[in-house]
């Protein structure tokens, strides 16, 4: 057991700290800018040999441990350079249950940042009740039609293709009559429509309305009906700060409030000292979970135990935002804002409480 | 980096998770069973697990086996046989304890024999059964014998007056008394998340069998999602107790003591929290003297005010 890096690591570490002397310092990684440049930053990684670490050379990745993975945030955030592109559910999800050709096609192109990529699952009638969705596609010929309204989609602006879940057999059972596809967003009957977040960005989440746009047979993910258990892969895996990398960024807001503290020769408050505790606790967790998946990735329900823990990390983090800077420093304010959507996004933590009680503790369900 | 156990610290893990769970009290009542306890106190010596520091295991080893027998209540001593059998390595590689007479040198053979316990502030928090007391204060170490014992807070170990006062028998390094309190604060963060693994197992499971409004309890929400908090908290304090465990051999001592004192903050937290939600749980009953939940909790309490560490000593830079 040894918590440092090993020699190849270390290596590792060294050539990526030279390269993000040189390179971090013109993408910015906070507010509406970051999110207009996170195409051009996904490319720089992936083009200097830094994105795609632990996932498979036939996609383009470079089949390492999942630790480099660790090593990358935390050198990304010791740089002030933006967070590592968020791919890695999308990227298990058509691995998992996309037939080889599929990912063949689409994998290598999400990897490298050349295709940009988004998540159609939740809608305005179904958000924890994701499998109540009513997006429709209809077999026409060798092809589907789409129609329906999909929210809280990541990257809609500027994607090229959404993983999109829609129902094709309304008579089925509601978690088997739904089909996953790759969808082109360049086309017609394809609407796109900005957010704007309470911390004031607009450009990260948006909603698309499908209105008679269309997508091949053959760009169906697995088979008819296989769309409700890719969504839980895929789900499952957007819940994992190992997946994430966020836990490096919350060590950086806590550093950048222990400065300013400092800078007013004042004793850090409690609330700092406390969400100190609990971003070393994520960035441990984060290692120890990285470690165990050495033994091979499971697909399991821990994800929902460690999304619970990120969300308590950063809104205990964002609760030291507000203790330190009240609302007089803007960017601390909007690390504040945006800490309240992480209960939410991804799975509410009531979601969550509710995977962890049934599948991991057995309780039963009423 | 690989953070993963060895096979050996997972089958020391598993012996000492069959022990507690063959031998440790099942209820209140046990707690009086005499027979149980002289047999958990024969597994216990036999194992050697008091001796763990001196016979070369790591804190992680430590850790685990302490964690383990607090998770099912193991009624007899460990955590303070433990610490006293370090610092007693300590001392002798110190060149310490060579010039100590009477009830000190008398401590001092007991110590060597295993049969030492720790005192804090003069007093012994893990004391049954066992002949001599061995203190840090400072760098200085002092010895002395076990006086009169009694029943404590923590109704799973007797505390202990010495004899008569401790006496100096030897001095310690600065770093080697910091790694000694970075192993004293992981111990104890281990007995405090081992007492919260056993009180969020009574809780969930009786969370299924108890029945109201016609459904088990545990079906409901409001009873099951405190429990799925309990095994979130549960996870983390894992998390941040293993490097604890890892740091005490590994880091230099200051990060030994921080990583220490990172988990015994974040841990000390969750499991007041876990044992809080197990009584809550039981109701009523959990309320009562009867019921084991208050057992775990003062388990907890105790180790937490033994080796006390504060939100204050946390470093925020994270160097």
């Amino acid at each position: 057991m040894d918590y440092r890096d090993s020699p190849e690591e270390a290596a590792f570490r060294a050539r990526l700290r030279a390269w993000l002397a040189e390179n971090a310092a013109q993408f910015r990684a906070t507010g509406d800018e970051y999110w207009h440049q996170a195409g051009r930053w996904h490319v720089a990684l992936y083009e200097a040999g830094f994105f795609g670490l632990s996932w498979p050379k036939k996609y383009g990745g470079h089949e390492l441990p999942p630790v480099y993975d660790v090593i990358l945030d935390e050198e990304l955030a010791l740089a002030g350079a933006p967070p590592r592109p968020s791919l890695g559910y999308l990227v298990h999800g058509l691995d998992r249950h996309g037939s080889e050709e599929l990912a063949l096609r689409f994998l290598p192109g999400m990897i490298n940042g050349t295709e940009r990529w988004c998540q159609g699952f939740s809608e305005p009638g179904a958000g924890s009740d994701l499998a109540s969705l009513t997006t429709r596609a209809e077999r026409d010929g060798d092809e589907y039609v789409i129609h329906g309204h999909k929210i809280w989609t990541s990257y809609s602006d500027v994607a090229d293709w959404c993983l999109l879940l829609a129902r094709t057999d309304p008579d089925a059972p509601r978690h088997r009559g739904i089909s996953a596809f790759v969808v082109w967003m360049h086309q017609p009957g394809v609407e796109q429509r900005p957010l704007k977040m309470i911390n004031g960005v607009s450009a990260e989440f948006g909603q698309v309305i499908f209105d008679g746009a269309r997508v091949p047979a053959t760009n169906m993910v697995g088979r008819p009906g296989d769309g409700w258990k890719l969504a839980m892969t895929v789900v499952g895996h957007e819940r994992e700060p190992s997946t994430l990398g966020y836990a490096a960024r919350y060590r950086k807001t806590v550093r950048a409030l222990a400065a300013a503290v400092a800078e007013r020769g004042a004793e850090p408050p409690d609330d700092l000292r406390w969400a100190a505790v609990q971003a070393e606790m994520l960035r441990l967790h984060v290692r120890r979970r990285l470690s165990e998946q050495l033994d091979g990735i499971t697909h399991t329900s821990d994800g929902s135990l460690d999304k619970l823990l990120m969300t308590w990390v950063e809104q205990s983090v964002g609760h030291a935002a507000l203790t330190v800077s009240g609302t007089r420093d803007p960017e601390m304010l909007a690390t504040y804002l945006y800490s309240r959507a992480q209960s939410v996004m991804g799975g509410t933590s009531q979601i969550q409480k509710n995977i962890i009680a049934g599948r991991i503790l057995g309780l039963p369900t009423a | 980096m690989d953070v993963r156990l060895t096979t050996e610290q997972r089958e020391l893990r598993d012996a000492a998770a069959r022990l507690a769970d063959g031998l440790g009290p099942q209820s209140v009542l046990a707690l009086v069973d005499d027979d149980r306890v002289a047999r958990a106190e024969k597994a216990v010596a036999e194992a050697g697990w008091r001796t763990l520091r001196s016979d070369g295991a790591s804190g992680v080893e430590v850790a685990l086996v302490v964690e383990e027998l607090a998770r099912g209540l193991v009624d007899v001593p460990l955590a303070g046989p433990l610490l006293a059998d370090d610092l007693y390595a300590r001392l002798k590689a110190a060149g310490g304890g060579a010039g100590a007479r009477g009830e000190a040198a008398e401590a001092l053979t007991a110590a060597a024999a295993g049969a030492a316990t720790l005192a804090v502030g003069g007093v012994a928090a893990d004391a049954k059964g066992m002949r001599a007391l061995l203190e840090l204060a400072g760098t200085e170490v002092r010895a002395g014998l076990v006086g009169a014992t009694a029943e404590g807070v923590d109704l799973t170990r007797l505390v202990a007056e010495p004899a008569g006062p401790l006496v100096p028998v030897g001095e310690l390094g600065a770093d080697d008394a910091a790694r000694w309190r970075a192993l004293a604060l992981v111990v104890t963060t281990a007995d405090m998340l081992g007492a919260a693994r056993g009180a969020l197992r009574l809780a969930v499971e009786y969370a299924k069998v108890r029945s109201q409004y016609g459904h088990p309890i545990g079906s409901y929400q409001a009873v099951a999602h405190p429990l799925a908090e309990g095994l979130a908290l549960v996870e983390g304090s894992v998390s941040v107790l293993r490097h604890a465990a890892w740091a005490v051999d590994e880091l230099d001592p200051a990060a030994a003591v921080h990583a220490a004192l990172v988990a015994k903050v974040y841990t000390e937290r969750a499991a007041r929290t876990i044992c809080e939600t197990c009584i809550q749980v039981h109701g009523g009953i959990g309320n009562t003297w009867e019921c084991l939940a208050h057992v775990f909790l003062r388990r907890v309490l105790t180790s937490a005010e033994l080796f006390p560490a504060r939100l204050e000593e946390i470093d925020c830079g994270l160097s």
